[in-house]
């Protein structure tokens, strides 16, 4: 095997060790593992001594359970039956609590009931499409702020973009940046209502666009709750931008977790790509559900020669069977391989963490335990092609 | 459109199939797939991307795809797939010409950072947006009156979200009690809830998965709207007889026997330790069985049809794909 796609080891207890980081990101594409990932790192840190809340966004039900996480809570829970001397916490992000949180703590009472009631924010606290994001970008600002943990290990909201996460302040400032926020706020402070004639000959052209194609009504609304809302705004985007920068500075640990596919380790490239680009800190890929191989076994080709030579034969059905069943393992193993080699090829320096596939899904903490242990045992390429 | 085929399917008069599904599950493959089934037999097929992955791209090995419907692949016996990823900004412009001839005030509002507050961060409106372009190509009509696509294929967003994608006259009820966005909702919401609309699920045999099939099927009824088949994607084949299998799963596999056929091979060396490890596999594959038919057991107390699909040893590739829809339409999910 050419040197060029053996990849460096990721070294997951060096990272959880080290007093020096203080978050660990896990994001990737749906249905790989994130969470599994993020909460398996979060336990064996804990065992080995620090003080750890896991911050997860939308979790299965059967993993939440596996953390004792029963209902969506704002607050993180300790998790019983950890070993060692650290501590485990966890929490689940629930976007409308953190946002009315951020309302009633950053307004006056009366503003922030006014806010609270308006239509357009109950939608959109509620609403899943962007708000997600902010809120959990928002909330790990808070446990980092609150420093009452040693780490904090997220997971990525599955959003349709990959890294809306890292969107989040710059979408949120192109907005408060924009025109038509200073139209929308502008008329409120001279009486409320639109179409004041304080504005360029363009403005009742606008209104008028607005009103066709949005509606009056929905214009209103949006319009109070920015007026409302205005003052809070800058709070906001100056927290995310801390957020955005905190997530920049070497206490933080990316890992983009794939699945052995095509499309996973595609999406993987482009997080890491994206990663680089915002120059944020990339500890490495974590590969979920690798098919292993004992490297002492013989190879598909051999094993498949093998079987037909006993069918052929009419002996040994058992052995025969087996042997085939081997073939495919190994054949999946070595396209499984040939596909994270690719990914080594493109990014020659991502450092690597394998875990191999599990017969069945993870429902506790022993699980968890294993699915950690996984993740530290220093996985090297040692399947040959098949 | 001369209707070449006259088959039974189990969705005569289902004119937009909607394609959910937990993540990782193959939810893009299995829309493609389902969209050369339908098309085979000289049908017109728009198969729709929502989520802006260029997934489909990807799968029929073509160049990204602009907002615009493109041919992509042609059927068994004839029949066309187009292929559309739908971009909001662009639907949303469009969406202003189409309905108020705003050509112009549309790229003003898009300078102002309307279309980025419509598209971003106003909730709901966006997936407004990408339903309204949907159900247009559904309704769309030629001069003497036949439907332009025989039937529209979403590729939609994942289990967890899809009711709250689809249910867009709810979402903005809050916000548009009357007006524009509240009359495009509803006309949505009309194609949607329709006998022609069918929201089909996408899940592999694992716990997680089938869970979220469960869920997403009664978060659906609980909200009136119409649930299509079960698609179970990558069904792992069983590769050892019931006996053998139990056996297995026990730990009573005979060690001395494959021993012996291992020699009998021609793989004497170490024959011993490869036959613990075989068994060893042998024993993973049994737990895999038993799960698969586990979770089997669970999908089967719906009452909505299944489909099953095979796990593809060499991964998806365009051969795959025509596979997989041959596999829908002998089921008569096509």
């Amino acid at each position: 095997m050419s040197a060029h796609r053996t990849p460096p080891v990721l070294d997951v207890d060096a990272l959880i060790d080290d007093p020096r980081t203080k978050i660990i990101v896990c994001c990737g594409s749906g249905g790989v593992g994130k969470t599994t990932t993020a909460a398996a790192i979060g336990l064996r840190a804990a065992e080995r001594g620090r003080d750890v809340v896991v911050l997860t966004v939308d979790p299965a039900k059967r993993l939440a359970q596996s953390m004792g996480l029963t209902e969506l809570d704002n607050n993180p829970r300790r998790i019983e039956g950890i070993a060692g001397d650290g501590e485990l916490h966890a929490m689940m992000l629930d976007m409308k609590r953190t946002f009315d949180e951020i309302v009633e703590a950053h307004a006056d009472p009366d503003r922030a009931k006014q806010i609270l009631a308006n239509p357009f924010y109950q939608s959109l606290s509620s609403s899943l499409s962007g708000t997600q994001e902010y809120m959990a970008m928002e909330k790990l600002g808070q446990l980092h702020r609150s420093g009452a943990w040693d780490l904090i290990v997220v997971d990525t909201p599955p959003s349709r973009n990959a890294l809306d996460f890292l969107d989040a302040p710059e979408r949120m400032g192109r907005f408060l940046d924009s025109r038509f926020m200073k139209i929308l706020v502008a008329p409120a402070r001279t009486g409320g209502r639109l179409g004041v004639k304080v504005f360029t000959a363009g403005f009742g052209m606008f209104a008028g666009v607005l009103n066709k194609v949005i509606g009056l009504q929905l214009l209103r609304d949006v319009q109070t709750f920015v007026a409302a809302f205005e003052t809070m705004f800058g709070g906001f985007r100056e927290r995310a931008e801390k957020t955005y920068r905190l997530l920049q500075t070497p206490g933080t640990a990316f890992l983009v977790v794939a699945a052995p596919e095509t499309d996973a380790l595609r999406e993987a490239s482009y997080f890491v790509e994206r990663l680089a680009e915002e120059r944020m800190p990339l500890a490495g890929i974590v590969i979920n559900r690798m098919q292993t191989v004992d490297p002492g076994t013989p190879t598909a080709a051999r094993s498949l020669a093998a079987a037909e030579m006993l069918e052929e034969r009419g002996e040994h059905p058992l052995t025969a069977a087996l042997l085939r069943l081997h073939a495919d393992r190994r054949q999946l193993a070595a396209r499984q391989e040939r596909l994270r080699e690719h990914f080594t090829s493109a990014h020659p320096t991502v450092p690597v963490a394998v875990v191999p596939a599990q017969s069945e899904d993870v429902h506790d903490l022993e699980g968890l335990r294993r699915v950690g242990a996984d993740l530290a045992a220093k996985w090297t390429s040692a399947a040959k092609p098949a | 459109m001369n209707r070449v085929s006259a088959r039974d399917t189990d969705w005569d008069g289902v004119r937009l199939h909607v394609v959910t599904g937990k993540g990782g599950v193959g939810k893009t493959t299995v829309a493609a797939a389902l969209a050369l089934a339908l098309a085979a037999g000289g049908r017109n097929v728009l198969l729709v991307e929502v989520e802006g992955r260029q997934g489909i791209a990807q799968l029929f090995d073509c160049p990204p795809l602009p907002y615009e419907e493109r041919k992509v692949a042609i059927a068994p016996d004839g029949g066309d797939v187009y292929a559309l990823a739908v971009d909001t900004e662009e639907a949303l412009i469009e969406y202003l010409e189409m309905f108020y001839n705003l050509k112009r005030a549309g790229k003003a509002m898009s300078r102002l950072g309307v279309v980025d507050f419509v598209t971003t961060i106003a909730p709901g409106l966006r997936d407004v947006i990408l339903t309204g372009k949907t159900s247009e190509a559904v309704r769309r009509k030629r001069p003497d009156g036949s439907f332009v696509y025989d039937a529209v294929v979403m590729d939609a967003p994942p289990t967890g979200r899809i009711t709250k994608f689809l249910n867009v006259s709810e979402e903005v009820s809050g916000l548009a009690k009357v007006g524009p966005v509240r009359n495009h909702a509803d006309m949505v919401m009309r194609v949607v809830r329709s006998p022609e609309t069918a929201v089909h699920f996408v899940t592999l045999l694992e716990e997680m998965p089938v869970q979220e099939t469960l869920d997403g099927i009664q978060e659906l009824k609980d909200v009136g709207l119409p649930v299509g088949g079960v698609i179970i994607n990558m069904e792992h084949p069983p590769m050892l007889d019931a006996e053998a299998l139990a056996a297995a799963a026990a730990g009573r596999l005979d060690a001395d026997e494959i021993v012996r056929g291992l020699k009998a091979a021609g793989l004497e060396h170490d024959a011993e330790q490869i036959a613990r490890v075989l068994a060893a596999e042998a024993a993973d594959h049994a737990r895999r069985m038993a799960l698969q038919a586990r979770e089997k057991e669970r999908l089967a107390a719906l009452p909505h049809p299944k489909y099953v699909l095979p796990l593809l040893p060499d991964g998806v590739d365009l051969a795959g794909l025509y596979d997989l829809a041959d596999a829908l339409r002998e089921q008569g999910a096509a």
